[in-house]
């Protein structure tokens, strides 16, 4: 096992997950499959091969720095599960 | 034991274009909170952002003006943390392959020196949205127009050891961004920020001590006095026997001390990967020279070109060089007054004495280069003389009047009329009958003496030249 439960409820509590005790079981599984595989694919030797930046082979996809019209405040906060003085509003954080 | 201070600086510069980073919404400091914003800066599903082309641009005129080895390949990386100010949970960043490495800057020192501060990295990212907080309500509030506002952050290697260095190699920077022209550098509105690792190590010592991140710095003065505090706390530390904790430390400018956020801090693991929804960057030799040939003049550069050209001493031109609104005011003054050595010496004393004590920047100086120049056209036409030039210069300072009104208001016209000047000789002479017997026996020394009374007498108005002369006459 390359990683223990304790691994997993520090990722899922990065992640804002709550996690039930079945399902920390179960990702601790799955978890370690992917890293056994990941190890799988370490057997190969790779040294003459180009590292791969990006799946798709494009370069610098840019923009000209040109303003466009931005969404109005309404539509910007339309989802907002909370809003007031034309800001999302959140639990006091400071 | 003696402790000397190790300080490295991540500064924060937002970058003068248009439009965000990743999209076309406008970049421009302020307006109505969240109306600055679109799906791609908010964050919705689905939303690709697109890089801005003259952001990447600003970005290799940094790394070029500082040094730096531009990465043929970069990548951009998600850092992922939650904070109110992050609306897509994630800041999009760049991690392992950074634009640009291992430049430097030289900052000036105590001798009349230069020493390199080396630059570990700049990258690019985009900025966090703004909060605001009720004052005794239960609710923040999230502005996300800051939000894909591109930064560049410039992390120095740990060579600064005096909060003054620290400073100065902070100024250094803002001045060569001012020249790009890609940043503002107000630190005020936070267009330029800056955070500082610091930690203590006995004197001549090679390894590291503990360090802590201060943050909240948001002008030069607070840079250095929350460095200074910030070291005097850890020598403390030492000398208890105790450790430095690691941990981000904020500076209080009203209580003047730095405290530690505890607790509040989120754990450091960012998880970053690469952006999936961003191609890499790749930038060629020919994209690199470009921008090159588009450099303007940078602040080492005007300094020569001002020695070469007004004549000034090299002291004096990096010091007015060093702010890119200094150096224009200096070249504006010199325009309108072709004398430099003159507005330089001006410049050099005080206006940047006025400045300081106000703890102003020029680019608030109230004193335009027009009543500068004016005011010493009258000190060339004698109608003032030199002494009298600086109370008109703390006037016109003050009460952003002309030299001409303030001169005619307040009375300060010399005295150039010989028989005036004469009258109030005379006067002088013979209230001091016994100094002109003494003088005359041979103590000559008296004369400055009598020079100084008539000085007084005209409250400071009176040509020297003429009294001069008419001195010399009357006592012979």
């Amino acid at each position: 096992m390359k990683i223990e439960i304790g691994e997993v409820e520090y990722v899922g509590r990065l992640a804002r997950l709550k996690l039930s005790e079945e399902e920390k079981e179960l990702f601790t599984v799955q978890l370690n499959a992917i890293l056994d595989y990941m190890e799988k694919l370490n057997e190969l030797d790779t040294s003459a091969v180009e590292p791969t930046f990006h799946v798709v082979s494009h370069r610098n996809t840019v923009r000209e720095d040109e303003m466009r019209k931005s969404y109005p405040q309404e539509a910007s906060l339309e989802n907002a599960p909370d809003k007031a003085k034309g800001c999302f509003r959140v639990p006091k954080i400071i | 034991m003696a402790y000397e201070a190790v300080i490295g600086l991540e500064v924060h510069a937002q970058l003068l274009t248009e439009s965000k980073i990743f999209c076309g919404c406008s970049a421009v400091f302020g307006g109505e909170p969240n109306t600055h914003t679109c799906p791609v800066c908010t964050g919705m599903p689905g939303s690709l952002p697109v890089l801005n082309r003259k952001a990447v641009e600003f970005a290799i005129k940094m790394a070029l003006a500082t040094n730096c080895e531009i990465a043929p390949h970069s990548l951009f990386a998600r850092k992922n943390y939650f904070y109110p100010d992050l609306p897509k949970g994630y800041q999009i960043s760049q991690y392992e392959l950074p634009l640009a490495t291992k430049g430097y800057v030289e900052i000036p020192t105590a001798d009349g020196g230069k020493k390199r501060v080396r630059i570990t990295r700049i990258h690019m990212e985009e900025d966090a949205g703004k909060l605001f907080h009720d004052e005794d309500g239960p609710f923040s509030y999230v502005d996300f127009n800051r939000t894909g506002v591109p930064l560049l952050e410039i992390v120095s290697e740990p060579d600064l050891r005096t909060p003054k260095e620290a400073a100065d190699y902070l100024r250094v920077l803002r001045a060569i961004l001012q020249y790009l022209e890609i940043c503002d550098g107000n630190m005020e509105e936070g267009s330029l920020r800056c955070d500082a690792n610091v930690s203590v190590r006995p004197m001549g010592a090679q390894t590291l001590g503990i360090r802590a991140e201060v943050k909240n710095m948001n002008s030069f003065r607070h840079v250095e006095r929350a460095l200074a505090y910030e070291i005097e706390r850890q020598n403390k530390v030492l000398e208890q026997g105790d450790e430095v904790v690691q941990e981000t430390r904020l500076w209080d400018p009203q209580k003047g001390i730095t405290d530690s956020m505890r607790g509040k801090e989120e754990a450091h693991d960012y998880r970053y990967f690469p952006d999936p929804d961003l191609v890499p960057l790749a930038i060629s030799p020919k994209w690199i020279e470009e921008v090159r040939k588009g450099l303007p003049e940078l602040p080492l550069e005007r300094k020569d070109r001002f020695v070469q050209q007004y004549h000034i001493p090299e002291y004096d031109a990096g010091i007015i060089t060093s702010s890119k609104a200094l150096a224009d005011y200096y070249e504006e003054c010199v325009r309108l007054f072709p004398e430099p050595k003159q507005v330089s010496n001006w410049i050099m004393g005080d206006l940047l004495r006025l400045l300081k004590e106000d703890d102003r920047e020029v680019e608030d100086c109230p004193l335009a280069p027009q009543q500068l120049a004016e005011m010493l056209g009258l000190i060339k036409d004698g109608i003032i003389s030199g002494k009298i030039a600086k109370a008109v210069f703390e006037e016109m300072y003050k009460s952003g009047k002309g030299a001409r009104d303030v001169v005619q208001e307040q009375g300060l016209v010399q005295i150039t009329d010989e028989d005036a000047l004469s009258a109030i000789v005379e006067e002088v002479l013979t209230a001091h009958s016994q100094e002109v017997d003494a003088y005359k026996k041979g103590k000559e020394k008296l004369f400055g003496f009598f020079v100084g009374q008539v000085m007084k007498a005209t409250q400071g108005k009176a040509n020297p030249r003429l009294v001069n002369e008419i001195l010399q006459k009357k006592l012979r």
